[in-house]
């Protein structure tokens, strides 16, 4: 009798165990900072993707209401999911979509914007990956939503976008151009 | 043969010398990446990880570094930019006043209790 309320103690105490552990995987532990600073980093410069010359990112976030910063590589695959959100960004006309093409090689960047469009004004390479850092980056892909006027970034996405970053940013932008 | 032997030991001098003047520039790259979290992985720091967001950070800080940084301005950039939590040794400031404040007002009034129980005896 003793022997079988330990055993069933042991089962419980097993099953009780099992599922905290199952419960914990399901908690997100992606990290974000809850206060940094909104300023897009203007006197970053960095060189372009096609000809190599040096630029800042200050110039680019310049001619138009709203800019969006994408970090993103050849190699990467969520990349490739949410590219045709950005083919589609950039038909909204009041967007400058600037890529940053992190940790690649030139020739495979270009492939891939051959194969899948190019949604980018200006594409800024990132050969080190200390760029990204300076603009506050924690991986790829990453998407900012930068205010040209006051050079504040409104919005940072953290992976790949997908129809509902994608509704937000349109419904952001219609908002604050009003 | 003299002069063989001279030349010999200047070029390991100097190698030597060149070496160290490099490893100081390493040792605080190393000092400053141990004190900041690696925000992708989990319980690791800056200096032990190998994922691309603290190789790339690394990089950065040796570029800081010979831009004539200095450690404390290191840190504020990168906690302007991640956030406090970047950094494992917490600054006293609002936020953080309780998690300074609270072990030392427990360390006081433990002492207390251990006083008041000795001297009663």
């Amino acid at each position: 009798m003793i022997k079988n309320i330990k055993f069933i103690i042991i089962i419980l105490f097993s099953l009780f165990i099992f599922f905290i552990f199952l419960k914990g995987l399901e908690k997100p532990n992606n990290y974000l900072p809850e206060k940094t600073s909104s300023k897009i980093e203007t006197n970053l410069s960095a060189k372009k993707l096609y000809d190599q010359k040096e630029v800042l990112l200050g110039e680019l976030i310049n001619n138009n209401n709203f800019s969006i910063i994408n970090i993103w590589a050849s190699w990467c695959l969520p990349c490739r999911d949410e590219h045709v959100y950005l083919l589609n960004l950039k038909k909204t006309n009041s967007i400058n979509v600037i890529g940053i093409n992190y940790k690649d090689k030139k020739s495979n960047a270009v492939e891939f914007l051959k194969d899948f469009g190019n949604p980018y004004s200006e594409v800024l390479t990132d050969p080190d990956g200390t760029k990204s850092i300076e603009l506050g980056a924690f991986g790829i892909p990453e998407t900012y939503l930068v205010n040209n006027k006051n050079k504040e970034i409104i919005k940072k996405y953290i992976g790949p976008l997908n129809d509902v970053k994608f509704k937000e940013i349109l419904k952001i932008i219609k908002n604050e151009k009003n | 043969m003299k002069k063989i032997k001279f030349i010999l030991y200047i070029f390991s001098f100097t190698l030597i010398f060149l070496n160290s003047l490099k490893a100081e520039n390493f040792d605080q790259v190393d000092k400053i990446s141990k004190n900041l979290r690696c925000l992708i992985c989990q319980g690791q720091s800056v200096y032990d990880s190998q994922s691309d967001f603290a190789l790339s950070m690394k990089i950065l800080i040796q570029k800081k570094i010979n831009q004539g940084k200095s450690e404390n301005e290191i840190y504020d950039f990168l906690k302007n930019k991640y956030g406090d939590w970047i950094v494992y040794d917490p600054e006293l400031n609002k936020n953080t006043f309780l998690l300074w404040v609270i072990p030392l007002i427990l360390f006081v009034f433990g002492g207390i209790l251990i006083i008041r129980k000795v001297s009663i005896k």
